[in-house]
């Protein structure tokens, strides 16, 4: 099929049929700010701030979900269009709570991105404001749902990507709300816990509990890496402030997860800086642990098999690995098993 | 042999003024005097006229009775079943016709009307598919059977028939979008959730004729190459949809519906699909995805449902009465009789509902092209009580009013549309001097806030700031700048709202500011509703003029706040009265009238 040409802010440009305007904007380098957009569902169309003016159209047009058509011409901050967005903005923020100062996701908040570039600092409407409690009965995260300005990110990720449709709409009109079914705790729904929701979310309304407190978004350092949980190979970001890890996100890019993660990998760093943890090997010495240096315990091990094998045959010896290790240490071990002379090696293939 | 047929309407609204009862006393009656054989008693869809029901009107003889009760039943048998004398008393009287009226052209309720879609409605059984063929019924399909598809929708196309549900789109073009689309599986669904508060012509249609929105719909499947169709109709409809039922299973009993239609080679089967109720569930997209089971919200068009419809395949979806007038069209000869009647730009004709003030309540059926005038006055008797006529509301919560000067006004989608209105799906609400512009767009405005389905924040978050603030106006606690704030978010609403929901609804708020500007200001600046209905913004008093000191008023007030002694002028105290109107519905003087609250401050100056 041929290319579509159309106009943006003066602009030529050529495009695949089915593009939407947001796409082929963003293709010229013009930023049309969304809340709802996802490039993994199905257009949405729920927030209506990237909202554009097309040439002979009647209305404004929702630029995430409207396809390009040929000799379009497209204003995308054209006066109208700035006001139906500032209008927007000030609708939502008189329904919201204007606690940034302690919010955690005070600086990769798209709401107070947006308000910054179109200059809203608080909405003049007076009325109903939302008053709903937190659900936070949860280890991993908390729902703040007088935060959530309903973009319905999270209800399409946790339906159409994860399966496990926790949430969706519930109630409608000014009482709408996003939520799992009969206002149950998020806990008691059918919710794996795989963070999906909170990554997307565009706001405030949904906060991974272990870093609230521990460092703002600019403070902290993102470490890509991959998952060291199972072998699936989810690459994703730790998020490390002052050598300590404060919580994780996942690498949209990364080729084996493209974002998803499971609840683990989302949610499971509390144990790197863990009391609990081992990080010097102990050997038990009349009865109790005692503190040893990695040569003393290499030392020691390599004497007991050195002997077992001696005393009663290599297939005396067994190798268990774990699934922590990666591929390439997992197959070093085996080789090692096997070069002491036994074939006797497995792998915990849980977590 | 039947010697007389009596058609007892079995509507809806003529069974909530107690038509069972009468039914029932007609079954004794006719059994104590052993007519049965002779007489044959049939419970029919809606004659439209709801305000005088129970009707019945008895063939050949062609006499209309209405008003009935159980009680009048043995005369009526006696007298004009056996006597062959007619019932004077039981025949429609009124202010505007000079003797007892007998059939449907003397009396004037149906003197301008044009049944087209009705055409079935209180004369036949709905529950009998002989009936309907009777009457020329499933013709239209046999011979759509032998058209191609091209043929079909090219007849619709020049019919002008445009849709009736809300938005008037041109239906043939709709059809043929459909029958383009590329897909293994089509659908042909039907809307049947009707909505709008205050219209009830699509139960009506289904009520009372059934097979010809069935009709319609096979067409359509025929047209665009589809086996299988849906009819979303709302569960609180119950004997809309028992008669559906009952006309699918006679239909496929008759080879209309099923396998190999008529030999045709042509399959299709029906669904019904109860609604829940929601509003916005009549929305396309929203009213799909209930279908599917999904939560009724709408999506973003395109793509739209010729598309990319029910579970993504191309769906036709039409509104009742677009279907019920499709096998007019497609009879023989049927397209030339349609094009005849209607304006330019809007073929045919439309049945609107009558509502609120006026005096004949009920269903209608006029050509397009016919003025609001003659829609009010000539079918609907005028305003109840002989009241002055203020506004009509037309679409309903989509719609918007139109004032007296506009009354000439051609009843079509353009003109409509022009005057800050909307055809909608035909509902009429009517209203007099006593009824205030800024809650009557209050009201309209709570609605559409309750109804809308919370997706998209222009219409979620602005309709709740605009009723917000038409509370205020309403409660007198209206501020200088308020319309422009309105007028500010109506625009925006009207301007990025995802659905026709949001982006018609701020109609009701804009055209009453446009045309009873005033009321709002006086509400704002005066704090004074004229109308009597914004409580902190009047006072009752009475006219010592007017008063002949009857007591009435003061015997009906719940919290006596009306002294005076027989025979002389009544008062009413505004600190006790309540403003609950009681008085003033009682009073036959008309004396109790409205005012300005007197407030401390006017008191000192
Ligand atoms: C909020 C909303 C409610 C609607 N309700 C109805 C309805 O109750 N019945 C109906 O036929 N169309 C309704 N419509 C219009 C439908 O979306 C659609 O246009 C119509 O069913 C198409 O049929 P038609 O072309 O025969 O009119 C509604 C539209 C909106 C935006
Ligand atoms: S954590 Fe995952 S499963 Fe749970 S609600 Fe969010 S997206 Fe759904
Ligand atoms: S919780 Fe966040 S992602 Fe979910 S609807 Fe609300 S704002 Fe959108
Ligand atoms: S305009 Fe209203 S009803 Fe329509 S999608 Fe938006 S919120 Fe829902
Ligand atoms: S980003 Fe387009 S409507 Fe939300």
């Amino acid at each position: 099929m041929s290319t579509i040409k159309l106009t943006i802010d003066g602009r030529q440009v050529e495009v695949e049929p089915g593009t939407t305007i947001l796409e082929a904007a963003r293709k010229l380098g013009i930023d049309i700010p969304t809340f709802c957009h996802d490039p993994e569902l199905a257009p949405n169309g729920a927030c209506r701030i990237c909202v554009v003016e097309v040439e002979k159209a009647r209305a404004l047009v929702a630029s995430c979900s409207a396809p390009v058509a040929p000799d379009m011409v497209v204003y995308t901050e054209s006066e109208r269009v700035v006001q139906a967005r500032k209008a927007i903005l000030r609708l939502i923020l008189a329904n919201h709570p204007l606690d940034c100062i302690t919010c955690e996701k005070t600086g990769e908040c798209k709401l107070q991105d947006y308000c910054y570039r179109y200059g809203i600092s608080e909405s003049d409407f007076e009325g109903e404001v939302k008053d709903l409690p937190l659900d936070d009965t949860n280890p991993f995260y908390i729902r703040d749902m007088n935060k959530c300005i309903l973009c319905g990110r999270c209800v399409g990720r946790c339906q159409e990507i994860n399966g496990a449709g926790a949430i969706d709409f519930i109630n409608r009109g000014f009482n709408t709300v996003v939520g799992p079914a009969y206002g149950d705790p998020i806990e008691k729904s059918s919710c794996v816990f795989c963070g999906m929701c909170v990554d997307v979310c565009p706001v405030g309304a949904l906060v991974p509990k272990a870093g609230i407190g521990k460092g703002r978004p600019w403070e902290v350092k993102k470490v890509k890496t991959i998952c060291p949980y199972c072998g699936t190979g989810c690459s994703l970001y730790l998020h490390v402030k002052d050598g300590c890890i404060i919580g994780a996100s996942p690498d949209f890019d990364g080729p084996a997860n493209r974002g998803h993660l499971c609840s683990k990998g989302r949610f499971g760093w509390d144990f790197v800086h863990s009391e609990d943890r081992l990080t010097k090997p102990l050997i038990k010495k009349d009865g109790v642990f005692v503190e040893a240096s990695w040569d003393e315990a290499l030392d020691l091990v390599a004497e007991k098999v050195r002997d077992l094998i001696k005393r009663y045959g290599p297939d005396s010896l067994m190798g268990l690995s774990s699934a922590k290790a990666t591929n390439e240490e997992n197959y070093l071990f085996q080789k090692l098993m096997r070069s002491l002379g036994t074939n006797n090696v497995d792998h915990c293939a849980r977590l | 042999m039947y010697e007389k047929h009596l058609m007892i309407c079995g509507a809806t609204g003529c069974l909530s003024s107690g038509s069972a009862k009468v039914h029932q006393a007609l079954v004794e009656e006719l059994a104590k005097h052993k007519l049965e054989k002779k007489c044959r008693l049939v419970m029919t869809g809606c004659p439209g006229f709801c305000e005088v029901g129970p009707i019945i009107v008895i063939y050949p003889d062609e006499v209309f009775y209405c008003r009935l009760k159980p009680q009048d039943i043995p005369e009526l048998v006696e007298k004009h079943l056996l006597g062959g004398e007619i019932v004077e008393r039981l025949l429609y009287k009124g202010p505007d016709v000079d003797a007892p009226a007998r059939f449907y052209d003397t009396i004037p309720f149906y003197r301008k009307q044009k049944f087209n879609v009705l055409r079935n409605s209180g004369i036949i059984d709905p529950e009998n598919i002989d009936e309907y063929i009777m009457r020329g019924g499933y013709r239209a399909l046999s011979r759509a059977l032998k058209m191609e598809p091209m043929e079909i929708i090219d007849e619709v196309k020049r019919s002008g028939l445009r849709g009736r549900g809300g938005a008037g789109f041109p239906t043939g073009l709709k059809w043929e979008f459909t029958y383009k689309a590329v897909g293994d599986k089509k659908y042909v669904v039907c809307n049947a959730d009707e909505g709008d508060p205050g219209a009830f012509m699509d139960r009506s249609i289904l009520e009372g004729d059934p097979h010809a929105v069935l009709e319609g719909m096979l067409i359509a499947a025929r047209a665009i190459g589809s086996d299988e169709g849906y009819i979303y109709c709302r569960a609180e409809y119950p004997l809309a949809i028992k008669r559906l039922k009952t006309a699918i299973a006679q239909a496929e009993e008759y080879g209309f519906v099923g396998e190999n239609i008529l030999g045709y080679g042509f399959n299709f089967k029906f669904n019904i699909k109860e609604g829940a109720g929601a509003f916005v569930c009549g929305e396309e997209t929203a009213l799909l995805a209930s279908i599917e089971g999904k939560r009724g919200m709408p999506r973003p068009r395109p793509p739209f449902p010729a598309t990319s419809g029910l579970w993504g395949k191309p769906t036709v979806i039409n509104n009742v009465e677009t279907y019920a007038n499709i096998p007019l069209i497609l009879r023989e000869g049927g397209l030339e009789e349609f094009v005849k009647i209607g304006t330019e730009g809007s073929k045919g004709t439309k049945v609107f509902a009558l509502a609120g003030k006026i005096r004949n309540t009920g269903l209608c059926e006029v050509p397009m092209g016919i003025t609001l005038r003659e829609i009010i006055f000539d079918i609907g008797g005028g305003i109840k009580g002989g009241r002055e006529f203020k506004a009509v509301q037309a679409g309903g919560p989509s719609g918007g009013c139109i004032p007296a000067e506009k009354l000439d006004l051609p009843v079509d989608y353009d003109s409509l549309t022009q005057a800050g209105a909307i055809m909608g799906s035909g509902g009429l609400v009517v209203m007099d001097d006593r009824t205030c512009m800024v809650d009557l767009a209050r009201y309209f405005l709570s609605f559409t806030q309750k109804e809308s389905c919370g997706k998209c924040i222009p219409c979620r978050e602005g309709t709740k700031r605009m009723l917000e603030i038409l509370e205020r106006i309403t409660e007198g606690l209206g501020k200088p700048d308020d319309l422009d704030r309105l007028q500010e978010l109506a625009s925006t609403i009207k301007d990025s709202a995802l659905c026709g929901l949001g982006q018609t609804c701020p109609n009701p708020v804009l055209s009453t500011i446009r045309y009873f500007r005033h009321e709002y200001e006086e509400h704002i600046n005066e704090k004074f509703c004229r109308s009597g209905v914004c409580k902190s913004l009047f006072d009752y008093f009475i006219d010592p003029e007017l008063c002949n000191g009857c007591t009435r008023c003061a015997r009906i007030c719940p919290v006596g706040a009306i002294s005076g002694e027989r025979k002389e002028t009544h008062v009413i105290d505004p600190e006790i009265c309540t403003r609950c109107g009681s008085c003033v519905e009682r009073c036959r003087q008309e004396a109790i009238k409205v005012t300005r609250v007197r407030r401390e401050a006017d008191v000192n100056h």
